[in-house]
């Protein structure tokens, strides 16, 4: 590095050092940091991450990004790399320089081997503009903040252009034709991995994939070979990877429960099989699988006075269709908080793409968040009995939980409604911090 | 369907309701419509049935309602064909006052033509009097309209900018958002029974005193009568309420944000026809 650009790194990671120790004091956000560090030096993450040793695996698509980076970072760190990663929900560019300076000395070194970053879909090429990846893990496109996106023939196209981008490998979800398409455009120097589920459960996946409907033809499902990973599924938690060549990773017992989260799995150890190689070790994998605690509010258990709270983030269709799928079976008194703030989406419309029939017998006890009535009324058109609206979140966790005081709870709420939920619990239960796990 | 849900035992009739392209064309919940009309008619005591119509198919012998959605580029080439096949049918059903709800990417394909960005031609059906820029950035936000239906809330996500012919009559006034075009304050369009619109939301659940005027028409044509039961749209007004108050700082008329609007719909309709 020239001295004038290593003087700029330093001093961009200083300041960003410095705001972030500001930030932290008053419990603020994460990405203003990574912010200001951007500002003086654009650059700073190509300087930094280069260099790394086992490359930089970028990890993107509408529903799964965060179940799946925490499963590959431990997959590989359970095989004694050092892996730098990004913390949930920060999954923008800011985001990543953010949590950059936290483990980077001035200088721009900072001890690990790979990068596994979590890359919002438009973010994602943002970053491999500043820092092409060597591995892409795209696992889905759905609908998803189309006030954000207009289109998903438009994200598409984003995961796409990234997987173009990538130098050394991609890993591909066989299931998904928006995904799958994309290996015919790919130069042949970059190796293609496919992960899907195994022949035997392709039934269950519609009710989570999006139709395609650009093409007359449907896409022609790709030949799997020795080094890709089919998922078997043995019952909601217990599951197994099974490679064609041999060396299957299971049965592994996830934390997570569903369909969804052990195609996450699948996803997750057939990309770290990818960067390991000969290094790979099923038996390690399926260890690190099985440690895995569920992200922050994805399936998230609260202990409220003795009794469980599953708390459940649902940002677009095909998610809450999955986790009624998933938590329908255990039912438990109901909560839906939606808001429409820039992060949950601000479209509701969505809610008319789910179907909440599951809900009817046993009813939803209590809708809330700025988007409270809505959520009602289309609870009301499914004939899903509604026990209180209140839009107010704090008023309504209280009452809720007081209402329900001596039995299991579970709560859907999207980020913004999520996040405030939480805060309001900490003040009395114990949570884990943002991005850790319970002790 | 529920029978148990419908207030009385013996039906009032059956209505059918055609959905053009659920499958192409429905990506931001207009599907809701359907859903809506439907439980809404059960509600009514009548019987809905639904024809899901996809390109190619048959078209259903009996159409008392046609609903069409919004879809991505990709999906409106797709129906392009089918549309043109169906063409005189829908315009004579639209002349015979069949009430239609098209919204965003069906009203564009019901104008009279839509220029895309790169400048290409593709003619519409012709039925609304309108015509359609394609743009490169997207009008996108919460919407309120003053209607003949009262106040009416939605979601609009389109790049197209549409201008109304001279004559032709527009959906509603733009209270908060962009509709059609960003600059003439005018939302949608009318002609006959056939409203057009590029509200999403989906725009019928929360605006029930709209979901009521096209079922009223198209309960008349299919059974001869509209007798209403008495829905408690308590929880639909309260939505409706708060996008309105969240959004217009004056509601322009008193009442008529929350307030069905008795002699609306059919008036509202049946004057255009």
């Amino acid at each position: 590095m020239k001295p004038l650009t290593q003087a700029r790194l330093s001093v961009a990671i200083a300041a960003g050092k410095a705001a972030r120790v500001a930030s932290r004091l008053r419990g603020g956000g994460s990405a203003l940091p990574g912010l200001i560090c951007e500002t003086i030096d654009p650059a700073v993450l190509r300087h930094t991450l280069t260099y790394l040793p086992r490359g930089i695996v970028v990890v993107t698509g509408t529903n799964g990004k965060t179940t799946t980076t925490k499963m590959l970072v431990a997959v590989l760190r359970e095989h004694g790399l050092g892996v730098f990663t990004n913390p949930t929900g920060s999954n923008f560019t800011r985001g990543v320089i953010s949590a950059l300076l936290a483990e980077v000395d001035v200088k721009g070194n900072f001890e690990a081997d790979i990068a596994v970053l979590e890359l919002d879909e438009a973010h994602a090429l943002n970053f491999a503009a500043l820092v092409p990846p060597t591995h892409a893990l795209l696992l889905n496109v759905a609908r998803d903040q189309l006030d954000r996106f207009a289109e998903i023939d438009y994200t598409a196209r984003l995961l796409a252009s990234l997987a173009e981008q990538t130098t050394s490998a991609v890993v591909l979800n066989a299931d998904d034709a928006y995904v799958s398409r994309i290996a015919t455009a790919l130069d042949d120097a970059v190796t293609v991995r496919w992960f899907g589920v195994d022949p035997s459960m392709v039934d269950r996946l519609p009710e989570i994939q999006e139709a395609d409907v650009r093409f007359d033809d449907p896409a022609d499902a790709p030949t799997l070979e020795v080094d890709d990973g089919l998922l078997l599924a043995h019952d909601e938690h217990s599951m197994t990877v099974r490679y064609p060549g041999g060396n299957d990773v299971g049965p592994v017992q996830l934390r997570q429960r569903g369909l969804a989260a052990m195609i996450n799995a699948t996803a997750a150890s057939t990309m770290a099989r990818v960067v390991l190689n000969e290094d790979f070790s099923a038996d390690v994998a399926r260890r690190a699988l099985a440690g895995v605690h569920p992200p922050f509010g994805r399936g998230e258990v609260i202990d409220i006075a003795g009794h469980p709270l599953e708390l459940v983030l649902v940002k677009n269709p095909a998610g809450f269709t999955v986790a009624l799928g998933t938590y329908g079976k255990t039912p438990a008194a109901t909560m839906i908080a939606i808001n429409d703030n820039y992060a949950d989406g601000r479209d509701v419309s969505w809610l008319y793409d789910v179907s909440f029939a599951s809900l009817r017998g046993q009813g939803v006890s209590m809708t809330s968040g700025v988007r409270g009535w809505d959520m009602a009324l289309r609870l009301q058109y499914d004939d899903v009995p509604v026990g209180h609206t209140e839009l107010n979140l704090d008023t309504a966790l209280d009452a809720f939980l007081a209402e329900h005081d001596a039995e299991p709870t579970r709560v859907f709420c999207t980020y913004t409604a999520m996040m405030a939920l939480r805060r309001r619990m900490s003040t009395q239960y114990t949570l884990a911090r943002f991005g850790e796990d319970p002790l | 369907m529920n029978e148990s849900s419908a207030p009385t035992s013996v039906s009032k009739g059956e209505v059918h309701l055609v959905h053009l392209y659920p499958r192409e064309m429905s990506i931001y919940g207009d599907l809701g419509n359907t859903r809506c009309l439907a439980a809404r008619l059960r509600w009514h005591g009548y019987s809905p049935i639904v024809h899901d119509h996809a390109p190619g198919d048959r078209w259903p012998e009996r159409a008392n309602l046609i609903l069409g959605g919004g879809g991505q580029d990709s999906g409106q080439v797709r129906v392009q064909e089918d549309l043109d096949v169906q063409a005189d049918r829908l315009r004579d059903l639209a002349t015979a006052g069949t009430p239609m709800l098209m919204v965003c990417g069906m009203y564009q394909l019901f104008g009279e033509s839509f220029v895309t960005v790169e400048g290409t031609r593709l003619p519409g059906l012709g039925i609304l009097d309108v015509h359609t820029q394609g743009n490169d950035t997207r009008m996108i936000g919460p919407v309120v309209l003053e209607t003949d239906f009262g106040s009416v809330i939605g979601y609009e996500n389109h790049s197209g900018s549409t201008v109304l012919g001279t004559d032709q009559r527009c959906f509603g006034r733009v209270l908060h958002g962009s509709g059609n075009n960003g600059k003439d304050a005018f939302e949608g369009a009318r002609v006959h029974n056939v409203v057009a619109t590029y509200l999403h939301g989906p725009v019928l659940p929360a605006n029930p005193v709209f979901a009521d005027g096209l079922l009223e028409i198209a309960c008349r044509a299919a059974t001869g009568d509209f007798i209403p039961e008495q829905i408690d749209d308590s929880v639909a007004e309260q939505a409706h309420s708060a996008q309105v108050s969240r959004l217009v700082s004056t509601p322009t008329s008193q009442g008529g944000t929350t307030t069905p609007r008795r002699r609306g719909p059919l008036r509202a309709l049946r004057a255009s026809g």
